[in-house]
């Protein structure tokens, strides 16, 4: 009686935002292509406004997994549940209540190329909001654009005429557009400039904050992790071998975690971070400096 | 829970008219009271939200928007509410969010004269291209060793050999065709018998060879193209520069060479199969043996039916091998190019080929072999 209370719980009403405490949860999952195991047993929870990174060597089922999650890949065995709904053997309509809750950027971005920015914006809205007037639709695009942090002249133009980092966020744009609980981004600021990849992650942060999402962040970079990551998941010997926060991670005694954390890319990942830290009280007193850290201690922290 | 979004207009005593905003007002929701609560008339003094049970950023929105139409203030906002207010509010642009479109009679006239004046790109380009190739043969005359022989024999396979089934094939049903159709009209003259010489004549002469370069058009040269076209958009080519690899000599030539080379083979084979399928169609409607057939085709068809096929064949295969390479070299930029370029080599190269068929008919017919 008590877990079938718990279950309705967990189970979301048409406007009401997911209450529970785990909106994924994977279970037993194997995915195997012909003899290649991919995934084998694979268990993942993901708490609600986080961010979780996914780590793990190429080839280790990283999108694979997130393909699963979002049901683009149906697996070979486990179950999958988004907002206590199961993925893997829903009826279609149920799968279709779960899919405007969620929002996903793909690595290239995947913008339809014949529309605009700000068209590919409404494309889920139209699907699934059709009764929306359309000077509504077009408020919602254009300030979704300026969410992503796009220029307001971006709206109205194709994807061929922006820069990768502009396709992103164009991405991003339209994974926001139904103002989903759950963010799916893969790879997000591969192949961007630091600066660009710096400015993409804290974007990542804001509307985090702004907007109450849990985001699944699939990314290699290691000051990605560092920086927004409230915990990390690593996938190696087709698991996930560990969930936790990026310091405890690296006490951890395993090859492939020692080695990617610290490792030389790793450590100066974390030496720009600690860089970064100082720079930041570098013109005031060391007291107000003490303080001020105690004060605002850096999101991670705090976490832990 | 699963309320409506609703609002209502109170008059209080404290501050005029009062908003109030009441359920969940997401993005789910706020279709039904959309236009109404745009429709309505102020003065309001303030927008109430605290009977608001859920918000997203389209409800943070619509809040805002009715604010700064209103000039009204916002109160009993959730701290979710003015956390998506926060960010959402001072986002209003008027920037449009379809691509600018001209009427109708300016974008035809605007596309037409782009493609005119674009023309002169394509003409240089084929002109360039011709020149490159011409260099290109020029300097593996010179320096045979540098001739890749290895990718000719495979581009002769492809092009040649893995096509015989598809090329036998619908030769074969094409000479049924002509024999079946030809045997009917024929016959009301009396002359069935002339079937053998329609079958035997215009599959040497026309169809067999004609059929066969759309064929390899539509085979090899969009393949040619769709391949060269994926080596320039990975970079492949440009590596092959790098390395001191000729790109006309390493990639284009061989495929230009295995498509002369083929078509001829492959001409004469598919002219057999539509003789072999009139013939099989003859002894079954006609009455005429299989095997007398085949004889009446030697007494009347005249041997410069065969060379006229012949002579035509490598001209064809030049012609789709080169739209199909030229059309993969010019890629640049997205991988749509790829589909496009693809399409136009196998349109350009088909076409081609029938205009200069039409050619080729004038002028055997006026140097006697007809």
């Amino acid at each position: 009686m008590a877990e079938n209370a718990e279950t309705q719980n967990e189970r979301v009403g048409r406007h009401e935002r997911f209450r529970g405490d785990y909106p994924i949860v994977v279970e037993g999952l194997v995915n195997r292509f012909g003899e290649q195991t991919i995934h084998d047993g694979l268990d993942l929870k993901v708490r609600r406004g986080e961010i979780l990174g996914v780590v793990g060597g190429s080839g280790t089922g990283k999108s694979v997994l997130m393909r699963s999650i979002i049901g683009l890949q149906p697996p070979t065995e486990g179950s999958i549940k988004v907002f206590g709904r199961s993925i893997t053997d829903a009826d279609p309509d149920e799968a279709l209540g779960i899919r405007d809750r969620w929002g996903v950027l793909f690595q290239g971005g995947a913008l339809f190329s014949t529309l605009t920015v700000g068209e590919n914006v409404e494309v889920p809205l139209k699907q699934f909001y059709p009764d929306l007037s359309p000077e509504l639709m077009h408020d919602i695009a254009r300030y979704k654009v300026l969410l992503s942090g796009l220029p307001e002249e971006a709206v109205n133009k194709f994807p061929s005429e922006l820069s990768g980092g502009m396709k992103k966020r164009a991405g991003l744009a339209r994974a926001l557009s139904l103002d989903p609980e759950l963010l799916f981004l893969d790879e997000p600021t591969a192949g961007l400039d630091p600066i660009g990849a710096a400015a993409f992650d804290q974007l990542t942060l804001q509307l985090k904050k702004a907007l109450g999402l849990t985001v699944f962040l699939i990314t290699h970079d290691l000051d990605s992790l560092h920086e927004i990551c409230d915990r990390v998941a690593v996938l190696a010997d087709k698991k996930v071998i560990a969930v936790d926060t990026v310091p405890n991670l690296m006490e951890l005694d395993h090859e492939w975690i020692q080695e990617y954390f610290n490792g030389p890319r790793g450590r100066a990942a974390l030496t720009a971070q600690a860089l970064d830290e100082l720079r930041q009280h570098m013109d005031q007193p060391i007291a107000a400096q003490t303080i001020k850290a105690l004060d605002n201690p850096r999101p991670k922290k705090d976490k832990t | 829970m699963d309320r409506v979004a609703e609002f209502s207009i109170d008059d209080r005593d404290d501050g005029g008219r009062v908003l109030a905003l009441s359920g969940p007002y997401l993005i789910s929701s706020v279709a039904q009271i959309e236009d109404g609560i745009y429709a309505v008339e102020g003065p309001v003094a303030r927008i109430d939200l605290s009977d608001v049970s859920e918000i997203d950023t389209v409800g943070a929105w619509i809040a805002c928007d009715l604010a700064r139409e209103h000039d009204a203030e916002i109160t009993g906002a959730s701290e979710r509410a003015q956390r998506l207010m926060d960010a959402v509010c001072g986002m209003e642009s008027d920037a449009e969010t379809s691509a600018p479109r001209e009427p109708l009679g300016q974008r035809i006239f605007h596309s037409w004269s782009q493609k005119i004046y674009g023309a002169r790109h394509g003409t240089r380009g084929v002109i360039g291209f011709l020149g490159a190739l011409i260099l290109a043969a020029g300097s593996v005359i010179r320096h045979p060793s540098r001739f890749r022989g290895k990718a000719l024999v495979r581009q002769l396979e492809l092009v040649g050999v893995k096509a015989l089934p598809i090329v036998g094939l619908m030769s074969f049903l094409i000479g049924i065709v002509i024999a079946q159709q030809g045997a009917v009209q024929l016959q009301q003259f009396g002359a069935e018998t002339l079937t053998v010489n329609l079958v035997g004549r215009i599959t040497l002469r026309e169809l067999g060879v004609l059929m066969t370069a759309i064929m390899v058009a539509g085979r090899s040269g969009s393949a040619f193209a769709a391949q060269l076209g994926t080596m320039k958009l990975t970079e492949e080519v440009d590596a092959m520069r790098t390395i001191g690899i000729a790109p006309m000599e390493a990639l284009v030539i061989p495929r230009i060479l295995a498509a002369i080379l083929m078509m001829p083979l492959l001409g004469f084979y598919a002219s057999v199969m539509a003789i072999i399928g009139g013939a099989a169609v003859s002894d079954l409607m006609l009455g005429i043996p299989f095997w007398n057939f085949l004889q009446r085709i030697q007494e009347v068809v005249p041997p410069y039916d065969l060379y006229v096929g012949l002579i035509k064949a490598p001209v064809f295969g030049l012609i789709v091998a080169l739209a199909g390479c030229y059309n993969g070299m010019q890629v640049e930029g997205d991988s749509e190019q790829v589909g496009s370029r693809t399409t136009m080599a196998v349109v350009t190269g088909i076409f081609a080929v029938i205009v200069l068929d039409a050619f080729f008919a004038v002028f055997f017919t006026r140097v006697g072999w007809a």
